[in-house]
């Protein structure tokens, strides 16, 4: 065990709504959708029509610029709608479980007996590969690169994230599995673990070089972890996945399907009843939020965290990379002179409100965007949230003006939307800074290919 | 405040996109968010927010900027009663101060909000709230005595070319209060220093006190001789100045305000206080005339550099952006006020001058900042290829 990294930079926000460790009830939904528009940059195209049939692990789209990496069915049943949206942009593939858990067989295999190439294409083929993202521009991984190491966070320390050594008991074995598989790709595979936790589940890990971290969000951030372990320079790549997702691969070598199980934790003040629920990749929120949100106020339906997860209806569909959801209030009131009162009950990160007086141990926060789009004027504030060698606001701005170099320069090949969520979350500007950084990675995917 | 909410709804349609009022759009918009912060929720990123925005950062900067401005009031009334050899009540000192000092601070607010409503609406943006503090700080650097069509003249000349020319709130180079000072202070210096203009009814030599000179202690040890007012004395601020400038007392009440609410920089405030000291003491050893040697604590409490320190120098638009930056901007700022104000009596406003030229070095100073991080990156890299 290597010493502790003190993430000295942050921020926790004392979120209303956790979730106890418990497992919740509930039947699976009908209808699971896959996103194509959780995975940046994956132009998708069809590979079967309205009405067909699937297994768990069918095909059902691949990229249109790399036809090898596939996204399949999490459950069997039949395809029954693809919604698209502006110009035809296809938003989700929609799958109608029977009920029955018939999944494709792709052939279970040791691992140590295949070489790389032939691990690369059975992930690929299981669509397992989708979950192997590269660092830097945070985007599904390219096969023929060679990381310089893989990385797994082994905790979220996002607001109302769930516990990942609850989520990860009992299935030790499968994580194992998929460590062995992860390590015929890439040797060097290190694991970032919570300092004050007992985290059993990644210190029995074998094969790993394990990394612990103490300190406030966004310490459980994989790309802050490498950061402070092993920082990207220009020209160098690593490759991470989740935990959740190394088990479905360790599965997919021992058991030769394609296991969609997840465990998601169903969080957030606005819900009744919260706790961890076992359900499948793409899952339907409705039977999770069914009776159990409380219905006063317009409410926001997030799939992952509030920092930066995505909005999505009250029947929509749980992200392919999120464990969690979230529900809040709206938040889209008027409020008379909000600039001037107290302000008791607000949370700040500044002391400009009274709220510092009487500290609350946690806020219910909603949607409202308090405030309106200014131009950059405070300086000083994302430095404090950012624990990285970086000068945010020099970085954004020179997204804003496309200066290709000087984003290299300052570093955003380390930076994902993710560790920039807490940035936008004190801006007073409010400014958009995740989309703005996305732009900019954007920008470097396409000058530089 | 419902039937408030409704009247406002009334209104939305007809200066939105297509109605009748369409060009007072920006208008509408900034007594509506003036009234009500906005429903607006979080799209496309984050999905909370802090509580903060911009309108509160700039109301708690003029809620700092109150007690200068009380005491600023009461001692206008002071001195002027001192100065008639009159004596007067407190009520009488602050009415009198009242008098003279809110009809400035009003043309402030009015001159330079009417010129931001214009250029809003003629951008089609929102009003951005930079004025807010602008329109106090003006009033307060100014003397008592300074004629209301000079404020209004200056208060346009700020936000136009100190302001707006650039694009706007946030896009600044110079601090547009002192740009505004500046332009007064080249364009009609006789109404702007000497010794007469500080005092209220000064200049207008209404039966003062035989012998009674306005001079500020700057101006006496320009003259040779040594302040005739103690260090407590100036420090308290029962001086004559500039409105909101003699009160050090009542600036750093401001400034605990500003550093406890983390909206002004702790580190621009303490770094121009250190580099004024240093100087100071420089010239304390020098001690070649009377300037220097007036002692350096002194020098802090006199003219306008306590303000200037702390609600003029951590304008977060015109200052460095770094952290680093900052430390390095403050010590200048603080040095070559005192530099200023020593060597060259004629510009007592060693502050102004110091704060107007450290803006323009402060972009600067943040690029130095930024290449050492850039060189840093790189030097990893080249370790590691």
């Amino acid at each position: 065990m290597s010493e502790v990294i003190k993430i000295k930079k942050g921020l926790d926000i004392q979120l209303a709504g956790k979730a106890e460790k418990v497992f919740g009830q509930t039947d699976l939904p009908e209808l699971f959708a896959i996103r194509p528009t959780d995975f940046h940059g994956v132009i998708p195209k069809m590979a079967i029509k309205v009405g067909d049939k699937v297994k768990a692990g069918t095909v059902l789209f691949f990229d249109k610029n790399r036809p090898e990496i596939k996204f399949v069915s999490p459950v069997s049943g039949e395809l029954t709608a693809v919604n698209r949206g502006e110009r035809r942009k296809i938003l989700e593939v929609v799958v109608k479980s029977d009920g029955t858990d018939d999944k494709e067989q792709f052939g279970a295999a040791n691992a140590a007996d295949l070489s790389k190439e032939q691990i690369v294409e059975k992930l690929q083929a299981a669509g397992l590969w989708s979950f192997i993202r590269k660092r830097p521009y945070d985007i599904i991984a390219n096969a023929s690169e060679t990381p310089k190491a893989f990385f797994i966070s082994g905790f979220d320390s996002a607001p109302l994230a769930p516990d990942m050594d609850f989520i990860l008991s009992g299935q030790e074995a499968a994580l194992q599995a998929g460590i062995d598989v992860i390590k015929q790709l890439c040797d060097n595979v290190h694991v970032g673990v919570q300092n004050d936790a007992a985290s059993k589940v990644f210190n029995n890990l074998k094969g790993v070089k394990l990394h612990s971290f103490a300190g406030s969000h966004p310490a459980g951030n994989v790309g802050v972890q490498i950061h402070h372990a092993m920082p990207i320079n220009k020209g160098e790549v690593v490759w991470v996945a989740q935990p959740q997702e190394i088990v479905a691969i360790g599965k997919l070598f021992t058991e030769g399907v394609y296991d969609a199980s997840r465990i998601v934790v169903l969080a957030g003040s606005e819900v009744e009843k919260r706790a961890y629920y076992r359900t499948k990749l793409g899952a339907s929120i409705s039977t999770l939020v069914a009776d159990n949100v409380k219905k006063d106020d317009t409410l926001r339906y997030i799939s992952g965290n509030v920092l930066s997860g995505t909005q999505i209806e009250e029947d929509g569909y749980i992200g392919a990379y999120h464990s969690q959801v979230t529900v809040i209030p709206e938040g889209d009131y008027y409020e008379f002179m909000g600039w001037a009162l107290p302000g008791f009950g607000k949370f700040s990160v500044s002391r400009t409100f009274f709220s510092w007086m009487c500290k609350k141990k946690e806020y219910r926060l909603d949607a409202n965007m308090h405030g309106g789009l200014r131009s950059f004027v405070v300086s000083g504030q994302y430095d404090k949230v950012l624990p990285m060698d970086i000068l945010p606001e020099f970085l954004f701005k020179a997204i804003l003006v496309e200066d290709i170099d000087k984003m290299e320069q300052l570093g955003i090949y380390e930076l994902a939307e993710e560790d920039v969520a807490l940035c936008e979350f004190v801006c007073t500007s409010k400014q958009p800074l995740q989309a703005t950084l996305r732009k900019g990675i954007d920008l470097m995917i396409k000058e530089l290919s | 405040m419902k039937a408030l909410r409704n009247l406002l709804d009334n209104i939305k349609p007809h200066v939105q996109k297509g109605g009748k009022f369409e060009k007072f759009h920006s208008t509408f918009d900034a007594f509506e968010t003036l009234l009500f912060v906005p429903n607006h929720t979080n799209k496309n990123g984050v999905h909370v927010r802090d509580s903060i925005d911009m309108k509160r950062t700039m109301a708690l900067v003029v809620k700092s900027l109150i007690p200068a401005l009380l005491f600023g009031i009461w001692n206008t009334g002071y001195q002027h009663f001192l100065a008639m050899g009159v004596d007067a009540s407190f009520w009488a000192e602050v009415g009198h101060g009242a008098l003279k000092v809110l009809p400035i601070v009003i043309v402030s607010y009015g001159v330079g909000l009417g010129v931001e409503f214009i250029f809003a609406q003629y951008r089609g943006h929102e009003v951005q709230e930079g004025f807010l503090v602008s329109g106090m700080l003006i009033p307060l650097v100014l003397p008592v005595d300074v004629p209301l069509w000079m404020v209004a003249v200056a208060t346009v000349f700020a936000v136009v070319i100190g302001k707006e020319v650039f694009g706007g709130t946030g896009m600044n180079i110079w601090n547009p209060a002192l740009i505004a000072r500046a332009f007064l202070f080249f364009a009609y210096p006789s109404k702007m220093s000497g010794d007469k203009v500080w005092i209220s009814g000064l200049t207008n030599g209404e039966g003062v006190v035989d012998g009674f000179s306005g001079a500020t202690s700057l101006g006496e040890a320009a003259s040779g001789a040594a302040p005739s007012h103690s260090i407590l004395e100036s420090f308290i601020g029962m001086i004559p100045g500039s409105i909101g400038e003699t009160s050090t007392l009542a600036i750093l009440i401001g400034a605990a305000i500003l550093i406890y609410t983390g909206i002004g920089s702790w580190k621009i405030m303490v770094s121009v206080f250190a580099g004024g000291y240093v100087m100071g003491l420089i010239f304390n050893l020098w001690g070649a005339n009377a300037l220097m040697q007036v002692d350096a604590i002194h020098h802090i409490c006199l003219g306008g550099f306590a303000f200037g320190a702390v609600f003029m120098a951590t304008d977060p638009v015109s200052a460095t952006r770094t952290e680093r930056g900052k430390w390095i901007y403050g010590f200048l700022i603080g040095f070559l006020a005192i530099m200023v104000r020593v060597f060259n009596p004629a510009y007592p406003e060693g502050v102004m001058l110091a704060i107007l030229l450290m803006n323009t070095f402060a972009p600067l100073i943040d690029h130095y900042v930024v290449q050492g991080n850039i060189k840093r990156r790189l030097k990893r890299a080249n370790v590691a290829a």
